[in-house]
């Protein structure tokens, strides 16, 4: 069963119709990557995902469990939106870290914010919050910043950062990890060892989104690439099909375009 | 000389007497601008578009008049004009009638710098804390306030120090804080008249006053400066 559906998504801001009807599926464990120019409504669709923004229309099921539906309205209540969120974690282009937080802090806050909802909290405070704890730590020495737990963001470089970004996004054990643009904001060499973390976080069969520009590093890290292009899913497949042979004209034009700009 | 050190001891007690009821004003004028600054900052960001007009009209009107009049008006408009001077007599009811006055107007103009604060701290952060499950207080009061505190504090700082000066403005209706006490030395008390030395002398202690207040003020902003 996939562990994502979404259907025919569609969204507009005033006039500009940003997503006209995306659909794709995703199954537990694979990565899928999107590309395509600027303004074709990548970010907007992590965004959707996220409840960031509210599709117009369309579907979004996680399990077989219906998230959104445009069609069914539901008035839910703030905590059930929370809910539904916490099926996806979202890392952001520029890692929007919270300043006034140690690295650890960043990546346990939110936890400790939720274990305090459930109702043997009081009782068993101290061991929740040591494991959580503990959990923050293995997670950064993971992202392989292990000696940089105490640090605050502006003592971090970029790419470390983003590392922090990710290790907080994984805290609350996602289903569907998202990514976007996470390695926009960073000079190649920081770029190299986020996308070593993605690349490790794929090896173990983590489901992810990365909305990426990285060509090579989607080709090498995704089971499927959707190209999108003003706001439709213009071609999905395997990573060697949309990526070296595209059957669809704009892709290939996409693709032209890029290794002209970037020889 | 001999003279205002025979003096001395008298005009200082009775100068300290006066001084008290500044601080008295200055410290209820904080402990309630400051919270009521926030409400209506919230009040003036309100997407309920009446709400935010109505606030941003309150505050043109209050920053917009001197602090002398609005004194004026709140202390004498009931009992002159409703025959009904609900802030009782003498000294209780003129501080009263003043640290309403004081609090309302000083948190117009904190509100302002509160809603310069918010605003100028990143949506972005606001995200992450929603894509990480939080609610929208958690939101603000584990994500935002300390972000805003850090940005307000020298804005605010050059609003307190004002403050401790606007105090004497309340002399307009009698409050008899420390330029009152200073003054009444001129015209003839504790059996001293004619002596103007006193009043000079009051602009000693707010030196002093904003000396501490602005030592302490840097402290706060020191301790903020582990983030950016």
């Amino acid at each position: 069963m996939a562990v994502l559906d979404v259907t025919d998504i569609r969204k507009r801001f005033g006039q500009t119709e940003v997503l006209r009807g995306i659909s794709f599926s995703l199954e537990k464990g694979q990565v899928l990557s999107v590309i395509g120019s600027s303004g074709s409504g990548k970010t907007t669709l992590l965004r959707c995902l996220n409840f960031l923004e509210t599709p117009d229309a369309g579907a979004i099921a996680v399990n077989g469990e219906t998230l959104f539906d445009a069609a069914a309205p539901a008035a839910l209540k703030e905590a059930e939106i929370r809910r539904r969120r916490l099926h996806f974690g979202l890392v952001f282009q520029s890692f929007n870290l919270f300043p006034q937080y140690t690295a650890l802090e960043n990546v346990t806050l939110a936890g400790k914010l939720l274990a305090r909802q459930s109702p043997d909290f009081r009782d068993r405070k101290k061991e929740t919050l040591s494991r959580i704890d503990a959990e923050g730590r293995d997670l950064l020495t993971q992202m392989g910043l292990a000696d940089r737990m105490g640090n605050y963001p502006h003592q971090l470089s970029g790419g470390q950062q983003q590392r922090v970004a990710i290790a907080r996004a994984l805290a609350l054990k996602p289903d569907i990890l998202c990514f976007d643009e996470p390695t926009s904001a960073l000079d190649p060499e920081l770029t190299r060892e986020v996308l070593r973390v993605i690349r490790s976080l794929a090896e173990k069969r983590t489901t992810m989104i990365i909305v990426t520009h990285e060509m090579d590093f989607a080709r090498d890290v995704s089971s499927r690439v959707l190209f999108m292009d003003g706001g439709q899913a213009v071609e999905e497949g395997p990573p060697e099909q949309v990526l070296s042979a595209p059957v669809q004209e704009r892709t290939r034009r996409f693709l032209d375009s890029y290794t002209t700009r970037r020889p | 000389m001999k003279l205002m050190l025979q003096q001395f001891p008298i005009v200082f007690q009775a100068l300290n007497v006066g001084f008290l009821q500044t601080l008295k004003l200055f410290l209820v004028t904080g402990l309630g601008a400051i919270p009521l600054g926030l409400v209506i900052a919230f009040g003036s960001m309100s997407r309920f578009k009446p709400l935010s007009a109505l606030t941003r009209l309150v505050i043109w009107v209050v920053r917009g008049t001197p602090l002398m009049i609005q004194l004026l008006i709140i202390y004498y408009f009931p009992g002159i004009v409703l025959d009904n001077n609900w802030w009782g007599g003498g000294e209780s009811g003129r501080f009263l009638a003043s640290s309403i006055a004081f609090i309302f107007n000083y948190a117009c103009y904190f509100s302002e710098i509160y809603r310069g604060g918010i605003q100028s701290i990143p949506k972005s952060q606001q995200e992450a804390g929603l894509v990480l499950g939080m609610t929208r207080g958690q939101i603000f009061r584990k994500v935002t306030l300390l972000q805003l505190i850090k940005r307000i504090v020298p804005p605010m700082s050059n609003e307190i120090i004002t403050l401790v000066k606007d105090t004497a403005l309340a002399r307009i209706i009698s409050l008899q804080e420390i330029i009152w006490a200073g003054q009444s030395f001129m015209k003839g008390s504790h059996g001293i008249a004619g002596a103007i030395w006193p009043l000079f002398f009051t602009a000693v202690y707010y030196l002093v006053f904003n000396g501490v207040v602005t030592v302490a003020l840097g402290r706060l902003e020191k301790r903020l400066d582990y983030f950016r």
